[in-house]
Formats: structure tokens, sequence, C-alpha cells
């Protein structure tokens, strides 16, 4: 599974408050959690990114709640990968449950700027500042993170399996 | 791939024998859950989960348990339907249910005897590490993970690195295991242990009961922990017997284990702890507070709601009676504990001394059934998080302390070191 896209950076201790305030949690279509999107860190961010875009973060992302919120919130926003320097464990779960790829690479602030374009390659481990020409590897997911991810999340991967077809 | 062949932490080995495989730390694998633990509140979501990936009934009901703990009895309509529901899905399916009053869910699912050495459980609930206390692997996770685990039985898991934290030294009087893990938590900070299994050993652990030692498992979360794990001993053994239906074999690390650190503490220098508003490893000896005044102290919850922590309190309180300004409210964990409690006196003495007897279950700790708190108001509590809003206003201040402490500052409506009482 190959992400190309254009990068939005932030910074350490991204939570789960900042990427889908708490006076949204009583919304249930992810489309309606899309348009709040990261709104506590910056309130233009839902009309500014593009289906497609990677989220380049530090330490902690996601920490804070278990909702299941956060990641949906991302994903419907049409965000193809987070990729930070450390990842909260329930939000990292998460986030591989609705289908939005999450990475833990150290040293991935320091190898790419915001607007540039960075490409992962999640079976090999690898990422690419093609711009600069800067490479870094990550623990590549394993193969059945990557499956989960192909069908879309857990919820289709299980009704796939259950169906035979993976 | 490892070049040495190194022992195994418990973590690892109940990973691998729940997976089939050789599990190490860092590696992903998908384990068969021994048990699938929910409360009231998230059950729902997860049943919802799981009837959307295609399946009507769950994998086995013999291990699907679910407490009506939160809103208990319910305190909305919204949760009396859930309670409606999940009764309904209860009576179809067969799996596990226990009805508002039997207590809270980690509590129920303890003294019924699920929770046994060696066994992986997974929990709809954040502090289901509290099972780790009987030398099992448990951990929270969200409403579509427990879907699959309903639908199928797996759950997929990364292998946590494990901190060994050795804990020696004698507690000193009034000074109890909560507040033994309030220092470990400001020592650890509240996600100094991300990802992570923490193993408690030491001299000070051994020595703790099997309630106490819930205590401390109970609070794995609030470092970011996975999991909290002390190795099964005698006491454990002691505990499960006649409750416990099918055995797994205790589960230990290996001496050459391999642990991401190790943190030592002297428990016999400890004094007792309190963590401050508005987050738990905001964690200072009670000296640094005392005087503080407080509307509401609470005693009760997964954490602090058992038997010997109704009788610490108890212990304090005998023949006193509580401050005019402080409202005590006491919450058995459960049905059983209250029963002992009742049994042994200790429920007379609560009373008298004007506490107020809640209904076993979540009772004020999560700010979601009763005892909410008014904007400005303090309230000391033996509960486990006291984030912004937790027990009601997001004006309202939460400190939490151990039982002995609680007891203390609501005889003299500021917080108080239960030792000069
Ligand atoms: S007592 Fe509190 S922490 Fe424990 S399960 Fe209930 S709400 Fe959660």
């Amino acid at each position: 599974m190959e992400i190309r896209g254009r990068v939005w950076k932030f910074g350490d201790g991204v939570n789960t408050d900042l990427i889908l305030p708490g006076r949204y949690l009583d919304l249930t279509d992810p489309e309606e959690m899309a348009i709040h999107v990261m709104e506590g860190l910056d309130q233009d961010f839902p009309t500014k990114v593009k289906r497609g875009d990677i989220i380049v973060a530090g330490r902690g992302f996601g920490s804070g709640s278990s909702r299941e919120h956060a990641a949906l919130a991302l994903k419907h926003a049409g965000i193809s990968a987070v990729i930070a320097e450390s990842i909260a464990r329930i939000f990292y779960r998460n986030a591989i449950n609705v289908g939005l790829p999450a990475i833990e690479c150290p040293g991935i602030t320091e190898i790419v700027e915001e607007g540039e374009t960075l490409e992962i390659d999640l079976e090999r481990g690898i990422v690419i500042n093609p711009g600069r020409g800067l490479k870094l590897d990550f623990r590549p997911l394993p193969e059945f993170l990557r499956n989960i991810l192909k069908a879309g999340g857990l919820v289709p991967y299980i009704r796939r399996r259950r169906d035979g077809e993976v | 791939m490892r070049l040495r062949d190194v022992g195994k932490t418990v973590a690892e080995k109940i990973l691998s024998r729940a997976s089939g495989v050789e599990a190490r730390a860092g590696d992903y694998v998908e384990a068969e859950v021994d048990a699938a633990l929910m409360p009231d509140l998230t059950a729902l979501l997860a049943f919802r989960a799981m009837r959307e990936m295609g399946y009507e009934r769950v994998w086995d009901p013999e291990r699907v348990i679910v407490v009506l703990d939160h809103s208990a009895p319910a305190s909305t309509l919204r949760a009396a339907s859930i309670h409606r529901e999940l009764r309904r899905l209860a009576a179809a399916q067969g799996f596990h249910l226990y009805d508002v009053g039997e207590g809270v869910c980690h509590q129920v699912f303890a003294e019924e005897g699920y929770a046994k050495p060696g066994m992986l459980i997974i929990g709809a609930d954040s502090h289901t590490c509290t099972h780790g206390a009987f030398g099992a692997f448990a951990t929270g996770v969200g409403s579509t993970d427990m879907g699959a685990i309903l639908a199928t039985g797996g759950i997929w898991l990364r292998v946590p690195e494990t901190i060994e934290v050795k804990v020696n030294g004698e507690l000193q009087g009034r000074v109890s295991a909560k507040d033994l893990i309030l220092h470990i938590v400001g020592l650890i900070g509240s996600d100094g242990a991300n990802y992570k299994a923490l193993e408690f050993k030491g001299e000070t652990i051994k020595a703790l009961s099997i309630s106490s030692r819930m205590t401390i498992c109970n609070m794995a979360i609030e470092m970011g922990a996975k999991t909290g794990i002390i190795e099964a001993d005698e006491k454990t053994i002691t505990y499960l017997k006649g409750r416990m239906s099918n055995p797994k074999e205790p589960v230990r690390s290996d001496p050459d284990a391999e642990y991401l650190k190790t943190i030592e503490v002297d428990a016999s220098k400890l004094e007792p702890q309190v963590a401050c508003p508005h987050s738990v490893d905001n964690v200072k000896p009670v000296g640094e507070v005392e005087g503080e005044a407080v509307d509401q102290v609470v005693i009760g919850s997964c954490t602090n709601g058992r038997l010997e922590d109704l009788e610490a309190a108890a212990e304090i309180l005998r023949g006193r009676h509580i401050h005019r300004n402080v409202r005590l409210l006491v919450a058995p964990a459960s049905r059983k504990v209250y029963m002992e409690a009742l049994r042994r006196g200790v429920i007379d003495i609560l009373v008298e001394a004007g506490a107020i007897i809640l209904s076993p279950g979540c009772g004020p700790c999560f700010g979601g059934h009763v005892g909410l708190l008014a904007p400005g108001e303090v309230s000391l509590s033996t509960t486990n998080r006291n984030f912004r809003g937790r027990q009601g206003s997001p004006e309202a201040e939460v400190y939490l302390c151990s039982p002995q402490t609680a007891a203390a500052s609501a005889l003299k409506g500021e917080i108080t070191d239960p030792r000069g009482i």
C-alpha cells in the first residue's frame, strides 16, 4: 500500500479534544464530524484540507479520550495517513480500526515541512520526501493490519472475512 | 529479530499463548480473547458494531460478561433504554448479565471469579487493567474493537514492552496501596507508560491484599499503560478457590526477561498522597495541600470501594461525626462488599458518622449518575480520575486520595493527614 500526499504539520501533544472537541461527540455521521476536524488547533483546517493529504505530527498524537470520533473525523476529512513521532495507544487502535493508516516514525518531523509532499510505503516501512531526497525507515505495519486498512477498517474487514473474501 | 534468546515477560507469555505464536515485545499478534467485559454505557455500541460486521450473536456467550454499573439504577431515560436493550439481548443470547445493584463491572468480574492468572481479558472500559492484579493480561478498548471480539472472539494487539516497578519497604500506618500508586503515577507521569505493560513486584506488592493489588493495577491506565500486572501467588490462588471453574497455570516472568526499564520505589518513606486538579499525575504529599476546604468526599469505585477501603474509613470515623459542611458519599463496589460491610457493622459506623450510602456501582466517580458537583465546589475522592468536569461542573475541582485521607478530611471539612487523627 503506497500513499502520496501533501503534508499538514503539527507539533507535540495533539490530543483528541483538539482533533475533535467534546461538544461534537453526540454527532453520529462521520461526514459531519469531518466538518469540525482539528478545529481546536486551526479553525480553517476543515476547509483547507484536501482528499489525500497527510498529517505529520510530534509526540503523543491522539492522546486523551477513547473516542473513535477523532479518527473518524480525520478519515472522513480526507486524510490519507497520520505519521507522527509517537501516537497514543487508543487513538492508534481506533485509527487502524476505522481504516486510517497511523504510523509511528521517530524523526519524521525533521525531514518534512508543511506543504511538501511525502510518499509512504506501508509494506516496506519507508517514508520519502522526494522534494528533498530524504528518506526514513519505520517499523512496517504487519500484514494483517495492512489488510484491515485495505478493507477500509475493522468492520468491513471482519464482514469480508466472514464471507470468505479475505 | 532478536539475536539473543532471552526470557519472556508475563505479557509476552500470555500473548504468545493467546495468539499461538512466539510473541515478543513490538510484535503484532491476533489473539483469542478469554473473557470480554462490558459496562452498560459502552456495551450497546459494541453490539451495534458486531451487527455491522454481519454477526447477530456473540461468539461465545460463556465468555461475555455485561454489568449494568455506570448508571445503576438508571438515572436518565437513555440509560434506562440501554439497560432494557441489554437485558433483552442477554435473555436472547445467553451471555452473563449482572443487573443494576450488583456493583462496578471490575469488582463483579473479579468476585465472580472470571479474572484468572494467565488470561487475556479485554473490556470496553479503560480500567479493565484492574484484572492484572490476578496475573492476567487485561486491557480496555473502544467499541469497534469490542464489536469484533463479540463477533469473532479475536483481537489484534501489539505486544507491549514491560516496565518493571519494584516496590520494597513496609507501608507505614494509614499509608495505603492508593498512596503508593498515586506516588507511582506522579513519578511516571500520565503518559510515561504509553503502550507499555507495567509489572509491579517486590516485597511490598507481595504483602498487599488482593483488594489492594486491584487498586494498584486499576491505575495503570492513568500512566497510559496498556495493562498493569502482578504475578499470581498463593494469595491469588486462595482468593480464586471456590470461584474459579477452569484455572490456568499461573504465568510468571522469566528471571532473564527483558524490561524496558526498572523503577524502584521505597514504600517505607511514603506519606499519604493527593492527586491535585486537574491531572492524575499532579501528585503531592498530603502535607502540601492540607487545609484545602472540601464540599464533598467520595469513597467508592473500582479503585477503592472494597471492604478493606470501607473498613479503613470506618476505623477513622467510628464514634465521630463528619464536618457539617461536608457531604460524605459512600458507594460499595459491589453487593457482596455491601453485605459483608453490613455484617461487620461497618455500614452502621459510616451512617452514624453522617455518610450517605449509595447503591453499589460507579456512583459519583464519572459524574454521570449521582452526586454531581456545582461550579466552584471541591471534591475529595478515592476514585481514579480528576480530569476537569469528571464529577460534574467543569468549574469544580477533584482531588484524589486514599480512603484513610478521605475519612479524616470528611471529619475536618478540609484535606487532612489521616495520621494525625
Ligand atoms: S467506578 Fe469509575 S472508573 Fe471504575 S468503571 Fe465505574 S466509572 Fe469507570
